[in-house]
């Protein structure tokens, strides 16, 4: 953690001459009387992203940000200005917009600084410094070439490989000082397979908060290719899915998307305050079966929606959201959880400087359950098998959500048979996990491949799950 | 509650400094042995409030800026993008630019727009109109606009909060090959969303307005009461049968699937072979009663622009005439790729239009006489490769040509290929917030899932 402090010192106020005095006038300027809490969120970040597409590398681009993000809360009231320029006038401008959410008048002053101590969840390596720029194009190629040997069917090939490094420095009233120095990476496969005329999709990948050595450990990378060509071929195979209200069995790993729109959104901190979640007031109610205990956890090394500290410096946590079918706990950042009455769970995040923090989640997922997942396929009649799956969304006032399948399967007479074609299954988030009446003991988390977009600021995410049965769920085909 | 007027406001940089970066880019460019280059610079000012119940919820004040550069060495393209303006940076971004050209393959689709197809004359659309909006006339608006919210119905129990918002923004765009462009424009908007009933039967809607001039939005009480009304008749939602019928979209979901046509007929998808509209040219896609015209040179309208992303020209053009497929949406490099010149889409589409039709939105339901109206989708549930479709609803039955019970968690599908064969018909209830314009969409035989 020391050691994070100085990587982000060194990069974001030392290079603009600011030292901690000089952030105490900050916040000297920045406090008044009716100022309950105030924050300097400084931010650093390189991107890049490696596009090969028709066997061409066809694109490259790298991107520098950085910035200083300026918030003033009192009560309900937050003020917020940035800048993209981390230099003390600009961040002087930007602290008088800020605070003018507040009458005027008093001082505040730091009284010590207290470094704060976080995670140790990943190495703060520079991803896209630790390999050369020949390697990563030379990565790109040979995903290319297994994908193209797996099948003739397979037309198109398309590979995108991306890093980033974040460095950021959070600072508020309390002379609270924390850093993290966060590695992203992701490599994408997305192939078109062509059989008779007609085409079909697959795409798979992964990453998470790692370098980019991760992708050959295990021949990931390779193993994506072969995942995304095995989907396309499925899919060629694909016979239109049923219409209607029935049984569905959703595999492990990223199926966990049910969760973090079922419950997840509905569970996080502002919603509940403001009375407008489905799931507000409701703690200790029972809104799921027996079988489901549901965490978010920001502790797990190396995964994409994990954090050393979140964006307020508050180390992540494993909090419990279902225990046991009843809901247990919310999600919080420092607003929330004061406003609340409750402390903060780490779950404070930003997109960026730019955008203010809100409770977010981090990686999502449910414990395993005691049931075999082949005797929860065979305890099944007429239902769906659904094992991938593309976006989601949730209305989190009345509960409805929606994911949508990109790899089902048929369940006859408890048996998997034929792939059906993409579907979108609807719930109600309050109402679904009551319906789950089977929980496998295969927990898996995702591949690293999560985004999660709340009112319109994207953060990665993880999610994660056993395999699961809901005994009700409206399955959007075209078979009615 | 007193606040500070702040004149952070005022300070967008002026087009000469920005003309001065992008000279600077294409001149280190050159320094650094690019063949060519181009360079886009962004920058935006803006400020947003948002009340809550009556209170101050947030007050933002955004400054925006980015710089942009794509560099070729021959056919090998590399880009860059930063949004830090000194100097030092400039040449930063530059190198990083050259850098990774030396790593990407010769693609002889790569490279500047033709110059045969750049803009020459760059028509004044009126499209800059600052709004002096002080910081307490934003929240008084915003609180305006929430407490008609709030007094529309009893039944309205919750509040989301109502935001007011002003922005400006101000692009350059330079090639080495002789184009230097600019715009300038503005943006103002107003929303509210508020909740209606209580425990397990919430029902949350919205209402917005957005133009370029302060003077075109609708008020702050009409858009809450809007919002009220709309979230007052969405109580009592229950789930529809299963079946197939007659479907309308209201403008703001017809725009949907006017952009799952848009992206099926976009360059980057019928390269790639990832369109269900592949070969589709010439071709009967919608029925006869359908046309899409593009109108870029609209003054005051939100998808007007003199010239596209790369500098090329834009110009009206018809791209379904009579349902059938009359053009594509190109860039340059999707043109080339196709072997075809582009049709000044970088970026995007321009104030794309579905040209009304005869009734408006009860003339619709009576036509239909039964079926369902679809007023919100959730989710992705299109696959552009295949067209199918398959989406999460909430809207209301109809029955005897009117509107009957709210329905939600239900999901409407099918293949596009055949939605759009199925388009009955167009409302003249044109809904112009945005680059797609078209009224609601009246379709056949659509399946639902629900009950």
């Amino acid at each position: 953690m020391d050691q994070t402090l100085s990587i982000a010192t060194e990069r974001l106020l030392t290079p603009a001459g600011l030292n901690e005095a000089s952030l105490e006038d900050v916040f000297t300027r920045l406090m008044g009387p009716s100022i309950d809490a105030a924050d300097l969120y400084f931010q650093a970040s390189r991107h890049e992203t490696w596009v090969l597409e028709d066997g061409l590398i066809k694109q490259g681009s790298h991107s520098i940000d950085q910035g200083v993000g300026v918030r003033a809360v009192s009560g309900e009231k937050t003020g917020f200005a940035y800048s993209d320029e981390i230099m003390l006038p600009a961040l002087m401008e930007a602290t008088g917009a800020a605070r003018a959410i507040a009458r005027s008048g008093g001082s505040g002053r730091i009284q010590a600084w207290q470094r704060g101590s976080g995670l140790n969840l990943y190495r703060s390596d520079n991803p896209l410094d630790a390999m050369a720029d020949a390697d990563k194009v030379d990565l790109l190629r040979r995903v290319d070439a297994e994908a193209r040997r797996q099948d003739r069917r397979v037309e198109q090939v398309m590979v995108s490989l991306s890093g980033l490094q974040d460095i950021v420095l959070v600072a508020d009233n309390e002379g609270r000082l924390s850093a993290d120095v966060r590695p992203l990476v992701r490599l994408n496969v997305s192939v078109l397979a062509e059989q008779n005329g007609r085409r079909e999709n697959g795409s798979a990948g992964g990453g998470g908060r790692h370098g980019y050595t991760f992708f050959f450990d295990e021949e990931r990378a390779l193993g994506y290719a072969r995942e995304a060509v095995r989907l396309a071929l499925v899919n060629l195979e694909a016979v239109a899915a049923p219409a209607g209200t029935m049984q569905v069995v959703l595999g492990p790993g990223w199926p966990g998307i049910l969760l973090h729109e079922a419950v997840g959104h509905g569970l996080e901190g502002d919603f509940n305050r403001k009375g407008t979640s489905a799931f507000s007031g409701r703690m200790g109610e029972r809104v799921a079966s027996e079988y489901c205990t549901v965490v978010d956890d920001g502790t797990v090394p190396g995964r994409r929606g994990s954090l050393n500290v979140d964006d307020e410096g508050v180390a992540t946590e494993c909090t419990v959201l279902i225990e046991n079918g009843r809901l247990a706990g919310y999600m919080q950042d420092r607003m929330n959880a004061r406003l609340m009455g409750m402390q903060p769970t780490g779950n404070g995040r930003r997109e960026s400087f730019a955008h203010l923090p809100m409770p977010r989640m981090t990686n999502t997922y449910m414990l395993a359950g005691p049931h075999d997942p082949a005797e929860i396929i065979r305890s099944v009649d007429q239902g769906i098998y659904a094992v991938n799956f593309g976006g989601g969304q949730v209305d989190i006032t009345s509960g409805r959500f929606v994911f949508s399948a990109s790899e089902a399967y048929l369940i006859e007479n408890g048996r998997v048979t034929r792939p059906v074609k993409g579907a979108t299954l609807i719930g109600n988030g309050p109402e679904v996990l009551k319906q789950v009446s089977m929980v496998g003991h295969d927990l898996e988390l995702d591949s690293g491949i999560g985004v999660c977009g709340k009112e319109g600021q994207s953060v990665p995410v993880g999610v994660g799950q056993p395999t699961l049965k809901v005994d009700a769920l409206t399955v959007g085909g075209t078979e009615a | 509650m007193t606040t500070p007027t702040v004149a952070r406001n005022a300070g967008l940089p002026t087009q000469d400094e920005l003309v001065r970066i992008v000279e600077q880019v294409l001149e280190e460019a050159r320094r650094m042995g690019a063949t060519s280059a181009e360079a886009a610079v962004n920058v935006g000012t803006g400020l947003s409030v948002q009340v809550r119940r009556g209170e101050v919820e947030t007050l933002e004040h955004e400054r925006d800026r980015a710089l942009g550069v794509g560099v070729y060495f021959g056919h090998r393209q590399g880009t860059a993008s930063s949004s830090d303006f000194s100097a030092d940076s400039v040449r930063e971004t530059v190198a990083a630019a050259c850098s990774i050209a030396r790593y990407t393959s010769e693609d002889p689709a790569h490279g500047l727009a033709d110059p045969d197809h750049l803009a020459r004359d760059i028509p004044d659309l009126d499209l800059d109109h600052p709004w002096a909006l002080t910081v307490d006339e934003a929240i008084e608006r915003a609180l305006t606009c929430e407490a008609a919210a709030l007094d529309t119905d009893a039944r309205i129990s919750n509040s989301e909060g109502a935001g007011v918002s002003t922005s400006r923004s101000l692009r350059v765009y330079g090639t080495s090959h002789g184009f230097l462009g600019s715009t300038v424009g503005t943006q103002h908007g107003m929303n509210c969303v508020v909740i209606a009933g209580e425990g397990a039967d919430m029902q949350r809607d919205y209402w917005y307005t957005v133009a370029r001039e302060a003077g075109a939005l609708e008020t702050p009480e009409a858009v809450g009461r809007r919002a009220a009304e709309r979230a007052v008749r969405r109580l009592g939602s229950r789930q529809a049968h299963t079946g197939r019928m007659p479907v309308l979209y209201v403008p703001e979901a017809a725009r949907g699937l006017i952009g799952h046509f848009l992206g099926a007929v976009r360059g980057s998808n019928l390269y790639r072979h990832a369109s269900f509209l592949l070969d589709h040219l010439g071709e009967q896609v919608f029925p006869a009663h359908v046309t899409m015209t593009e109108y870029p040179h609209l003054p005051r309208a939100l998808g007007s622009a003199p010239f596209d992303n790369e500098g090329v020209a834009t110009a009206e053009r018809v791209l379904v005439d009579g349902g059938v497929l009359r053009g594509y949406v190109l860039d340059s490099y999707s043109a080339r790729k196709l072997g075809l010149t582009t049709t000044g889409n970088a970026g995007g589409v321009h104030n794309l239009t579905v040209a009304p039709g005869v009734l408006d939105f009860d003339g619709l339901l009576r036509d239909m006489g039964r079926g369902l109206v679809v007023t919100e989708l959730m989710g992705q549930g299109a696959n552009p490769v295949t067209g199918d479709y398959s989406r999460g609803a909430a809207g209301f039955l109809v029955e005897n040509g009117q509107l009957a019970d709210p329905v939600a968690e239900i999901t409407v599908a099918g293949n596009l290929r055949d939605m759009f064969r199925n388009l009955r018909a167009v409302g003249t209830d044109m809904d112009t917030r945005g680059s797609v314009r078209t009224g609601s969409l009246l379709l056949d035989d659509v399946v639902v899932a629900g009950q």
